[in-house]
């Protein structure tokens, strides 16, 4: 089962896409530009949906997904963790 | 899969395809929607499309209610139209712009006249298009001759790596069949403008892309009151998984493909004047976008859902894909397209767009859209600024 995707393989964050990921799974992801996948370990419950953080990220560290910045980190980030509005937000508006 | 040369169309007196063979009773202004909707009430399978607005408005904001109005009743999914407004030349206006067409339209004025006798004489003409039109048959044409429009809602991150794509596999084997596409979602693509930019087909359209860009970033910049968190994301997006407007319209983006060139900018509305793909200045409000598509004369829309946005549009077919196998579960009964098999490697990218395809060419010969069935009929009037 693939448990979540990425786009590109520098990525820092990927997307849960199923129900019930909880902390202590490991979770194989899905690097949709490559067709290949990679292992990775949950430390927190991730909703279908939200992020897990691919890697260690301190604040104002640059998001990557698409390969593309989407944001800045506000609190700092470790592998496994739920990355979402409560460490990232936008470097617009 | 090779895709269908033909579908089953409706051709109108402009030569312009249309899929759906609608009678519209259509208000000029608020104060018409009660004579329009007892018209339609009288005269079974027409439809009223009521909305809140077209009085003191003024200047380009006055100047988009009429394009607005008069598109939808342009569009080729319409085979006729009446129009009710509270005075005549207002309502002249419409009448005449929908008659640049050559379909029948007629138009009464509420003054002098009073609801009764408006609703009785607009109840004749009604009656005569609807019949009519009844008897028009649907002809082989060419899929070249097909407008699909495009704009997701209630996205989440399955958008972006799912049912956006999806749209985007689509767009790009319509764009080589040389159909005339439309994106828009002004705002939407802050973070990804550049992408955009760069898939513009020359320094002539960048340039136009990019104004219209900048404006719409001075308007939020205008009035925002915050980083705009509460609004762009959406609660729903933000509950869905996304966090941010760039990771948002990086998403959004997909639907454009991979290999289509942004052809040219139209305004909110605007028809536009040869195939390809273009992009509207817009809302990224999804009604509002939608009722833009259909007055800009798109005849089948696009619309890829995450959390599962529920939209419709009284003339516009709108098919949903959604490849968020939780949404596919909870809310079937909206989801035209399933492409969740594509988070899950069931399907490949392509086999997804073909999925959509068939489903575009299924609509388009007639089948009705799951919004089309549920009743889904918004239609949305994009304000510029108070009225005088």
């Amino acid at each position: 089962m693939i448990h979540c995707v990425l786009h590109d393989p520098d990525d820092s964050v990927a997307v849960v896409v199923v129900e019930g990921v909880a902390a202590g799974a490991t979770l194989t992801g899905l690097i949709l530009d490559e067709d290949r996948t990679i292992t990775l370990p949950c430390v927190q419950d991730i909703p279908l949906g939200h992020k897990v953080a691919l890697k260690d990220m301190a604040t104002g560290d640059t998001v990557i997904k698409y390969g593309i910045d989407i944001g800045k980190v506000v609190q700092p980030i470790r592998r496994g963790e739920h990355a979402h509005v409560h460490n990232v937000k936008t470097k617009r508006w | 899969m090779a895709m269908p040369k033909t579908f089953q169309g409706y051709r109108r007196e402009n030569g312009r395809v249309g899929v759906r063979n609608h009678v519209i009773i259509l208000p000029v202004d608020d104060l018409s929607n009660a004579a329009c909707e007892a018209v339609a009430n009288n005269i079974k399978g027409t439809l009223a499309i009521p909305h809140p607005y077209g009085r003191l408005q003024f200047g380009a904001d006055l100047d988009l209610h009429f394009r607005t109005l008069i598109g939808t009743g342009a569009n080729p999914n319409v085979a006729a139209v009446v129009v009710i407004g509270i005075e005549d030349q207002w309502t002249k206006k419409v009448v005449d712009g929908i008659a640049a067409t050559g379909k029948p339209v007629a138009g009464f004025g509420i003054e002098l006249h009073g609801d009764h006798d408006t609703i009785m004489r607009a109840s004749k003409a009604a009656k005569e298009y609807l019949q009519w039109a009844s008897e028009l048959q649907r002809v082989a044409c060419d899929v070249k001759e097909l407008w699909v429009s495009t704009k997701c809602g209630e996205s989440d991150t399955t958008s972006g790596c799912g049912a956006n794509p999806t749209v985007g596999d689509a767009f790009d084997k319509l764009y080589a069949e040389g159909a005339t596409l439309v994106f828009g979602e002004t705002t939407e693509l802050t973070g990804g403008e550049q992408i955009v930019a760069a898939r513009c087909r020359d320094d002539k359209v960048r340039a136009e892309f990019m104004r219209v860009f900048d404006r719409y970033q001075d308007v939020i910049n205008r009035h925002k009151t915050s980083d705009l968190s509460d609004s762009q994301p959406t609660k729903g997006n933000i509950a869905g998984g996304l966090t941010t407007i760039e990771e948002k319209a990086l998403g959004n983006i997909q639907k454009i493909g991979k290999r289509c060139k942004v052809d040219g900018v139209l305004d909110k509305a605007e028809a536009p004047t040869g195939p390809g793909l273009w992009f509207m200045d817009s809302s990224s409000a999804a009604a509002e976008m939608v009722t833009l598509c259909a007055a800009a004369g798109y005849v089948v829309h696009f619309f890829p859902t995450g959390q599962g946005n529920v939209i419709g549009n009284p003339i516009l077919p709108v098919i949903k894909i959604c490849a968020n196998p939780r949404t596919v579960r909870t809310m079937s009964e909206h989801v035209d397209v399933d492409t969740s098999g594509l988070l899950q490697r069931a399907i490949t990218m392509s086999e997804a767009g073909d999925r959509l395809l068939d489903m575009m060419f299924r609509t388009a010969n007639g089948r009705l859209t799951a919004a089309e069935a549920l009743g889904h009929r918004e239609f949305v009037l994009t304000r510029l600024y108070e009225s005088a």
